[in-house]
């Protein structure tokens, strides 16, 4: 006699039990502590905490830690957390330029002020298993205090003496306060600062794709790097109460700005057209596909069609969303078979009356042949 | 009192400005219950423009668009809120495109496409709406055989036969059309251009029709307006304006083509 | 900062996050099937995995409260015990497993077999909130539909499918009509449950996490499923009755039996089916 399936709550506790147990790894090793993945793991973890949308490089250790080296998992137990933090507003607006970088690089010039500076990049690197290396140089290649750094003009502001290049601001820009993503749902269509923020904490791999394809022929941005930079910024807060601001410490952070193609018409001289990254931590791929990704979500602005998924507002930003997506598509695996067997009764009665058609069309045939 | 005596739509200045250009400008006439009204021009003419201005897809920079509703209310059209805009599209409007695929739902089937327009105004009863979508076929001429198609499978003229079945059926007051016969061999131009002459005399439908042949113009319209560079050359009774034009731009136009 | 333990708010969220909520569900109610936008949260649950239901039900339990979880009808399938023991942890709510002793039920694809009261929520968790997104994939789009009450399309759907199967094709997450006004996702329900809803004495709330919308079907609210005047709208049936308690006019699982592929029918109600087969050994004369 069947008997009703039980036992889920049982099965539950015996998955996470095991699922500890993977983690654990061998037993006679031992385990990770949180701190070596901060200064070893630092790339992944910069990914978890943009994606996280949550700046703390122990926690996201942890969180990696914890998600058994899963990024999305991760991500998702950070921005799980995010959530029960209290919000207090906004910082200033970071000044990129404030602090000399450890990396700065221009693909738009040869040289420019304060140079060329490649800092700890894989970009040069032959792509060979080699032996860890131990200890880094001694000396910091650039003085971290700042003291005798050259100036590092941002590229962007170079070009914008002339007016060569887009202003960083429209030109009625009245500056409000940018929405929250987190405390707002999205409307469509966006304004440029909701849809930078979507992007910031977007799926890597999904904004490197969609730049990927704007430089083979779905939309046509035509970028140049004008400048990525890598280094620390101020953080400052100014509390109602006080009147003036407080800094809250330092970050690292990756910026991008691609340039790309003029424009302009009788109306307004030609001009380049700017498109922006930031992420925190080492992310130059995150900021670069950002950067990219962004200037193809303006096609408005400049008169341009949208004729490529990259150039699809609605399409970019509902999808950029990795925890939203991984949840979504990984919830196949929760039940369905109530669904499934109403659809399982639909189609056992469409064949059914398919077999009955045939039949009778058979029969008519018969009939037809034999009163020919 | 016989409201439909009364003047249908009545423009007065009517303009559209693409930025600093205009697309049509200064553009005034009326318009009387079932009146088909040609607005010819070569391309650049700001003719397409106008129609956009008129069938409110286009925002009026300038002047001003009286119409008569069904009801008798007469509004202006350009301040009428958006629903109510969307209200005579589906009840006494219709727009015939110049691309059939951008009328129809290309993947669904004849039968949907021609059926849309009445549910969409509440029609509940599968069977007639089956039944007036097959009427409405046969009266295209086109197979009710193919009723359950998808006009993705149908010919060109075939697509524009079912793209004016699906905008008739609702029996609309007044039809744009922009350009229904270009891109069509020449007899089945004849033949949709005989179509739309009988259906608009059998249902009494005021039309405004674009078109860049004067040829359309003389098969089906009783008056014409003559646009050129976004202006209003000439305008008057069909017959008069292609057999006996006043303006130079005009006899050119008539003049340049073949037994005009 | 990660060195402290780190401290939950009683039932999860935070109180401003409850009250942004509670302001959804109100204006929901106010518009019977109207989808309102809200900032939705994470929690610590994947999106698709019923974070909206989660939330609302985050919103509205107490102390007082009785909640029963149930997936596919059943309390005991695993995403059902999962959301139980969250809130176990995070309210510290009493749990049931039967229908008529809860005040809060959070449910995914099912409505129970048996009959709500006034004094019942019943929440839904829903993936997929507007019923028009495979006609109209733009949300500029569906929005403006909803606003001008333009269905057409949603009709010419079921015509397709008349035309093509005879039938209508849609056999969960019928669409309904409430209150004659907004055309509703009732969630992946079958539509075996639709008519339950129709002028229910209960509180129906939807919640769409990953998509972030609420809206709500208040008590005694008309709803009605789609259909034409002579192809309307049928409930599915099913002939035979379930092999454990022998109901009829309930929903019933199929459940495989042997390699061959043989089966049986069981309710999909694990409650109902439970007290049902509970009450017949009961009869049965010793």
């Amino acid at each position: 006699m069947y008997v009703a399936v039980k036992g889920g709550e049982k099965a539950i506790a015996n998955a996470h039990a095991l699922l500890a147990k993977e983690g654990r790894g061998d037993s006679h090793l031992p385990p990770i502590d949180p701190s070596w993945a901060v200064g070893q793991l630092a790339v992944l973890v910069a990914r978890v905490m943009n994606e996280g949308s949550l700046y703390d490089p122990e926690l996201a250790a942890r969180a990696i830690l914890q998600a058994q080296g899963d990024a999305l998992e991760a991500i998702t137990l950070v921005r799980s957390f995010r959530t029960t933090l209290p919000r207090f507003g906004y910082t200033v607006p970071v000044d990129t330029a404030a602090l000399p970088p450890q990396r700065r690089i221009s693909a738009t010039f040869k040289d420019l002020p304060g140079g060329q500076q490649l800092g700890a990049t894989f970009d040069y690197t032959h792509r060979l298993f080699t032996e860890r290396d131990t200890d880094g140089p001694q000396a910091s290649p650039n003085g971290a205090d700042g003291a005798d750094a050259p100036a590092m003009p941002r590229v962007s502001d170079l070009l914008g003496h002339d007016a060569l290049v887009q202003p960083a601001r429209p030109e009625h820009f009245t500056d409000p306060e940018p929405p929250d993503l987190t405390r707002e749902p999205i409307v469509f269509p966006m304004e440029r600062a909701g849809r930078l923020q979507a992007l910031a904490r977007g799926d890597e791999g999904f904004l490197l794709s969609l730049a990927y394809s704007t430089q083979r022929g779905y939309g046509s941005t035509h970028p140049f790097a004008g400048e990525i930079r890598v280094g620390e910024v101020e953080l400052e807060f100014e509390p109602p109460e006080l009147g003036f601001a407080v800094p809250l410490g330092r970050v690292e952070v990756t910026e991008c700005q691609m340039i790309n193609q003029f424009k302009g018409n009788a109306a307004t001289p030609a001009q380049f057209t700017r498109g922006y990254g930031l992420a925190f931590g080492r992310a130059e791929r995150k900021a670069m596909a950002m950067s990219t990704v962004d200037r193809a979500l303006r096609a408005d602005e400049f008169g341009e069609r949208r004729v490529a998924p990259a150039q699809d507002e609605e399409f970019v930003i509902s999808h950029s969303d990795n925890v939203e997506a991984t949840g979504f598509v990984e919830h196949l695996k929760l039940p369905h078979y109530v669904d499934f067997q109403a659809e399982l009764g639909l189609v056992r009665q469409l064949r059914a009356e398919y077999q009955q058609r045939q039949e009778l069309e058979g029969r008519e045939e018969i009939d037809e042949e034999v009163l020919v | 009192m016989n409201t439909d005596d009364r003047v249908l739509m009545q423009a007065r200045g009517v303009g559209h400005n693409y930025g600093d250009r205009f697309g049509c400008c200064d553009v005034s006439f009326e318009l009387w219950p079932g009146e088909v009204l040609a607005v010819v021009g070569e391309s650049g003419s700001g003719k397409t423009t106008l129609l956009g201005a008129l069938s409110q897809r286009l925002a009026l920079s300038e002047g001003t668009i009286r119409y008569r509703l069904a009801d008798g209310e007469e509004v202006e059209l350009s301040q009428l809120s958006e629903s109510r805009v969307r209200n005579l599209w589906r009840s006494e409007w219709g727009f015939v495109h110049q691309n059939p695929e951008d009328g129809l739902r290309m993947h669904v089937s004849a039968g949907g496409n021609i059926g849309e327009p009445l549910m969409a105004t509440g029609w509940r009863h599968y069977g007639t709406i089956r039944a007036t979508a097959s009427e409405w076929l046969e009266r295209v001429e086109i197979p009710v055989s193919r009723i359950d198609d998808a006009p993705v499978t149908f010919s060109g003229g075939m697509r524009q036969r079912l793209q004016i079945a699906r905008n008739l059926v609702v029996s609309p007051r007044l039809v744009f059309m922009d350009e229904p016969t270009s891109g069509l061999d020449v007899s089945v131009q004849a033949r949709l251009l005989d179509l739309i002459r009988y259906l608009v005399a059998e249902l009494g439908l005021a039309v405004v029709i674009v078109t860049h042949d004067l040829g359309v113009a003389r098969l089906i319209s009783h008056r014409t307006i003559v646009m050129k560079e976004g202006r209003v050359i000439e305008s008057g009774l069909t017959d008069r304006v292609l057999d006996d034009p006043q303006a130079e731009y005009t006899q050119l136009l008539v003049s340049s083509i073949l037994g005009g | 900062m990660t060195g402290e333990p780190i401290s939950y708010n009683t039932g999860y969220l935070d109180e401003q996050t409850k009250r942004m909520l509670r302001r959804a569900l109100l204006k929901a109610v106010a518009i019977p099937g109207f989808q309102v936008p809200f900032a939705s949260r994470e929690v610590p649950m994947p999106r698709g995995w019923g974070t909206g239901g989660v939330q609302v039900t985050a919103a509205l339990i107490g102390e007082d409260d009785v909640l029963k979880v149930i997936d596919q009808g059943a309390d005991d399938t695993t995403n059902a015990v999962s959301i139980r023991k969250f809130f176990v942890a995070v309210a510290g709510v009493a749990t049931t497993t039967r229908t008529d002793e809860a005040s809060i039920i959070q449910t995914r694809h099912r409505v129970p077999e048996t009959p709500l009261s006034e004094d019942q929520i019943m929440v839904y968790q829903v993936p997929g909130p507007e019923p028009l997104r495979f006609l109209e994939r733009r949300e500029t789009e569906t929005r403006r539909m909803h606003a001008l009450e333009d269905y057409g399309l949603m009709y010419v759907k079921l015509y397709e499918d008349i035309a093509t199967h005879g039938h209508i094709a849609t056999t969960y997450d019928y669409p309904v009509m409430v209150n004659g006004r907004y055309l509703m996702s009732p969630s992946p329900i079958p539509s075996f449950d639709n008519p339950k809803l129709h002028r229910s004495p209960a509180l129906h709330l939807f919640g769409a996490g990953r998509e972030k919308r609420i809206y709500a079907v208040p008590p005694y609210t008309d709803v009605e499923s789609l259909g034409f005047e002579d192809y309307p709208f049928e409930p599915q049936r099913f002939e035979d009755p379930c092999a454990i308690c022998g109901s009829v006019g309930v929903y019933m699982d199929e459940i495989i039996t042997d390699d061959a592929g043989s089966s049986m029918l069981v309710c999909s109600d694990t409650d109902h089916c439970e007290r049902t087969a509970a009450a017949k050994t009961e009869q049965v004369p010793a």
